[in-house]
């Protein structure tokens, strides 16, 4: 057979990171700041409760959209937190992580040549997830003078007659930007005027660290044409239970359930279970947790100040974006001189976009003891190539 | 700010107050008055550090009483309290709602002065009535704080 394996597959690049994780996992003492997860164990009442569901013989299906309790506590959730009113009943689907939704909602939408707006430096499964339902990525290049926010003139410059969806990934993942409220409503005027849906990504609400997070469901004329993705895994500390949701018209909705019925059947049980505590009894880890986050958070920010590495102060998720281009090489290079001297695994910014180039991610999901080390190392680094530079 | 600061170095004491104020975004100066406030007027009663000395050579025998007294008039439980926590092997004493007052809790070298307190200087209290001795076969978590063995991390290292 000539053709074995699909073309469209083999044309996705693999994840950029692959090489670092081969390094460290072979490395003594190495230190990583390169992941994207909570360092903080899922609570106990949470766990508990999975356990406990386990231990009830709670070991079947549930309906295809989810739990009617858990659809409930995300709508109560949702008018709580956001401020958004959904129907549990049609307007809800609970998902394998945020990343199914991500999938799916794609899936649901796109027709071939449609073109989906990515504004990257992102989360690395946009882009493939939608070359995989069909649609032609456009990437806009955020940047760092905008403090990595989209703005209405960026996403105006990429609309064509062909866009029918823009993903809207904040607070983001790795630049840690968030979307104010004047940002939103001035791109929310765009996308009313061009006529396009928006996929909003906003796993990462919960740790925003200026003000409240404010979803674009929320600005006038955008709940109808929106899909808002959120999950468990970053606010409680819930990634290996992999339960995410997505909520939107009921149309789309509808769709993607019929996908999520035939590919997945339904999340698992025992997770939906562990979320109904989440949700119920949760709220008080999660400002836990977001505290200590935004402790370390200040921290590196002052500890890059402290060595003149340039770098924007990020309100979101938990991850740093500095800037490494006074250097002359690329995030690549010095990552991987970092971690083949220092023993300091970050990812380049790269893996998230080709204009993350000259940046570095750096992730807080550390102690702070682990953080300090961290960032002694990176200074000696730091100053040793600058005396390199100056020869 | 007292609150942010107490909640902060209720968990690690050892911070510096430079850092304190990078981490809570406070200025230093501040903290540096507030904490002094705070010593002076006892909300932060004392620095210690959290030993398991069960991984040490040195030998300690810990007890919980449970302690039934006779309140004295005037003076309620107080001066009993007071009488029972100068002693040295005294480290805590709390007064207790339901079946008994006093919860004394002892340390010691040996079972031997344990017990030799709980005969010779507590029971022999006037206002004691009497004293059931548990003594501590092990510690889990304390202060809030696992004892034991840290786990190791098995998060990937790397993930995007």
């Amino acid at each position: 057979m000539k053709n074995r394996l699909a073309d469209k597959v083999l044309s996705i690049k693999p994840s950029g990171i692959r090489k670092y994780f081969d390094i460290v996992s072979e490395m003594k003492d190495a230190i990583s700041l390169g992941v994207g997860e909570p360092d903080f164990d899922t609570p106990w009442h949470i766990r508990d409760e999975g356990i406990y569901s386990l231990e009830k013989g709670r070991t079947f299906y549930t309906s295809n959209a989810g739990l009617k309790e858990l659809k409930i506590e995300i709508t109560k959730y949702l008018q709580r937190r956001v401020g958004v009113t959904y129907d549990y009943d049609s307007q809800v689907i609970v998902t394998v992580g945020g990343s199914e939704a991500i999938d799916i909602g794609l899936r649901a939408l796109i027709n071939p040549g449609d073109e989906v707006l990515i504004p990257q430096p992102s989360y690395v499964s946009y882009e493939p997830c939608a070359l995989l339902a069909g649609a032609t990525p456009v990437i806009i290049n955020l940047k760092a003078e905008n403090d990595f926010r989209l703005t209405a003139e960026e996403l105006r410059e990429a609309i064509t007659e062909k866009t029918k969806l823009l993903i809207l990934p904040f607070p983001n993942n790795p630049t840690g930007a968030i979307m104010e409220k004047k940002d939103l409503e001035a791109i929310a005027e765009v996308i009313l005027e061009k006529d396009i849906l928006v996929m909003s990504d906003e796993i990462y609400s919960e740790l925003s660290y200026k003000e409240d997070h404010v979803s674009i469901v929320t600005i006038p004329g955008m709940l109808e044409r929106t899909i808002l993705i959120n999950g468990f895994s970053k606010a409680y500390a819930m990634t290996g239970w992999r339960l995410g949701y997505a909520c939107g018209p009921k149309e789309i909705i509808a769709q993607m359930i019929k996908i999520h019925q035939f590919a997945i059947m339904c999340a698992p049980t025992t997770s939906q279970y562990a979320a109904i505590e989440a949700l119920k009894n949760g709220d008080e880890d999660v400002k836990e947790m977001k505290e200590a986050y935004n402790q370390r958070r200040r921290y590196l920010v002052n500890a890059f100040r402290e060595m003149e590495l340039e770098c924007f102060e990020p309100f979101g998720a938990f991850y740093v974006f500095p800037s490494i281009r006074e250097f002359q090489m690329t995030s690549d290079e010095f990552a991987t001189r970092f971690l083949m001297e220092e023993k300091v695994a970050v990812v380049p910014g790269t893996a998230f976009g080709d204009c993350g180039e000259g940046f570095l991610r750096i992730s807080y999901a550390y102690s702070l003891d682990t953080l300090k080390i961290a960032i002694g190392r990176l200074k000696q680094f730091v100053t040793r190539l600058r005396e390199e530079q100056n020869k | 700010m007292r609150e942010k600061i107490l909640a902060a170095i209720e968990k690690n004491s050892r911070i510096d107050t430079k850092e304190l104020s990078i981490i809570l975004d406070l200025n230093e100066v501040d903290i540096i008055n507030e904490i002094a406030a705070m010593e002076q007027e006892s909300v932060i009663c004392g620095y210690h550090t959290l030993i398991d000395w069960d991984k040490t050579t040195v030998e300690k025998v810990n007890a919980l009483i449970e302690v039934r007294v006779t309140p004295q008039r005037g003076q309620g439980f107080d001066s009993i309290a007071e009488r029972i926590y100068k002693y040295q092997e005294v480290h805590a004493v709390f007064l207790i709602s339901g079946g008994y007052d006093l919860l004394v809790s002892l340390e010691g070298k040996t079972l031997r002065e344990i017990s030799a307190f709980v005969s010779d200087k507590l029971s022999t209290l006037d206002t004691v009535i009497s004293t059931s001795t548990h003594f501590i076969l092990k510690k889990y978590k304390d202060h809030g704080t696992i004892l034991g063995n840290r786990t190791m991390v098995e998060r990937e290292s790397i993930t995007p």
